[in-house]
């Protein structure tokens, strides 16, 4: 059946056990390009013609300020899976994304702050990327506070969800307020259809930052969902079996 | 004797391709605007903040002139706002919420009566009340009329998308904080447009642009914010 891993996607145990095999795999993936990347980034990309060495925090804040709106992209999407197949690991999924994405945006506008004082002489303009994201923080925000108002976990994530559905509205207002209003912000610079306007020299490392930073992401979002699954799921045999497992073997290693 | 088919009969064609819409849109009018108190709350609220602004930048003519579009789009959103956390509050205690959600006719239209019954008492009063509140914090005059039409439209979007907010949290007890935190993001494009308008009129450009992008953000509004308000009814009645 061509269907049956969709379906075997509803098992959080299925899951669970998968993934234990990745994690690893993932972590070292993303410390190697991060890793990488950092140094070739920081160490060896030639310095910007005008803007110097400050310039550098692209490498972290591109990644970061991709994620941001790729979690939000992850967050709906998980939840509208959620709501429509009724699949409890989709709805662990998107309440995992929450916090994740709210962290990396704020990283995003925190690294862009730094980034501009330097470079724009202030370290926070009304421009019109800077205040999508700023919003975007502020979306996120409201799918923890409403996740956190509801007392019983299965409302609050049919209603968590429908809130990152109603959200993703703003998303593609985010992406165009750049051409709607333009001001400060430069325009983006990578474009996979045309030309990019960066440096091979600066782009490959970017790309390895962004690779690496979608590998953290993604194992942060596993490591995340693996515990929200283990407390949810405590009642059931196979958690309690691998508690005891694991106390198991801590106590014959203590 | 009026058979269901004779009282079908009475309303408009377009009413009867509604189902559910017009008996509801006016026991809902009637129930409104037998509250006076709560009609007046919102405008006078309107009112009051914008009245307490010259006495926190200073009287100056130029910089009230200057701050007037803003000030009055941001003070009618946040009127509009506090008036809708008990959009489905009195419905949802006492259970007809739970009646309307379980009639056979869409959810949808039901809430569509609702908020364009809110819409009616509140955000068409700012809108009226607006060119008053332009005139005296020194508005310029060209600005009057864009004030009045970006208000009428963008009070309809404000209220269709509160709509989703107020619907998510009416299980909640003290939700208004939380409605606010939910919805203002959401307010954005609205707040933007519409203040848009009124600094391209008061600068003399044509402001027709923005007022269109308005109306079609309440077309994409009507179609859509009563689904997910309908969506999220369903939802608070399980909690």
């Amino acid at each position: 059946m061509a269907w049956q891993w969709f379906h075997r996607l509803g098992s959080p145990r299925w899951f669970y056990q998968k993934t234990s095999a990745w994690m690893p795999w993932l972590a070292l993936a993303s410390v190697l390009l991060i890793g990488a990347g950092s140094v070739w980034g920081l160490g060896f990309a030639p310095e910007d013609a005008k803007q110097g060495n400050s310039y550098r925090i692209i490498y972290i804040h591109v990644p970061a300020a991709f994620l941001a709106l790729a979690g939000y992209y992850i967050m709906a999407i998980s939840g509208a899976i959620g709501l429509i197949w009724k699949m409890k690991l989709s709805f662990v999924v998107m309440r995992a994304a929450a916090p994740i994405g709210a962290v990396l945006t704020f990283i995003a506008l925190f690294t862009g702050a730094v980034w501009g004082k330097p470079t724009w002489g202030t370290y926070w303009v009304w421009d019109a990327r800077i205040t999508s994201m700023l919003i975007l923080l502020f979306l996120y925000i409201g799918v923890i506070a409403l996740a956190r108002a509801f007392s019983r976990e299965q409302v609050a994530d049919k209603a968590c969800a429908l809130l990152a559905l109603v959200g993703t509205v703003n998303i593609p207002i985010i992406y165009k307020s750049v051409d709607w209003w333009f001001t400060l912000h430069q325009p983006a610079t990578i474009k996979f259809t045309e030309k990019s306007s960066i440096d091979p020299s600066m782009f490959y490392p970017l790309l390895t930052m962004i690779i690496g930073f979608y590998c953290l992401y993604a194992w942060t979002l596993m490591a995340h969902t693996r515990e929200k699954i283990l407390q949810r799921e405590w009642r059931t045999s196979w958690v309690q079996q691998l508690m005891r497992g694991k106390s198991m073997t801590e106590s014959k290693a203590g | 004797m009026s058979s269901p088919e004779t009282a079908a009969h009475s309303f408009t064609p377009a009413a009867r391709a509604v189902p559910g819409f017009m008996p509801l849109f006016r026991s809902e009018l009637l129930l409104a605007l037998r509250r006076r108190a709560d009609i007046a709350n919102p405008l006078l609220f309107f009112v009051t903040v914008l009245a307490l602004l010259p006495l926190g930048v200073g009287p100056e003519p130029e910089l009230l002139a200057r701050l007037a579009p803003g000030m009055i789009w941001v003070v009618a959103l946040l009127a509009t706002l506090l008036s809708q956390e008990s959009l489905f509050r009195a419905d949802f205690e006492d259970g007809s919420l739970e009646q309307l959600a379980l009639t056979p006719q869409p959810l949808y239209f039901a809430v569509l009566a609702k908020v364009a019954v809110h819409w009616l008492v509140t955000g068409l009063p700012l809108a009226l009340l607006s060119p008053l509140l332009g005139m005296m914090l020194n508005l310029p005059e060209g600005g009057y009329l864009s004030l009045l039409l970006s208000l009428l439209l963008g009070t309809a979007s404000l209220s269709l998308i509160g709509a989703v907010g107020a619907a998510l949290t009416v299980a909640l007890r003290r939700a208004g904080l939380l409605l606010a935190l939910i919805v203002m993001p959401l307010y954005v494009p609205v707040l933007i447009f519409g203040t848009g308008a009124v600094q391209a009129a008061v600068d003399g450009y044509a402001y027709g642009p923005q007022l269109a992008i308005l109306a079609a953000l309440l077309a994409g509004g009507t179609a859509l914010a009563p689904l997910a308000a309908a969506g999220a009814i369903r939802i608070s009645l399980d909690n």
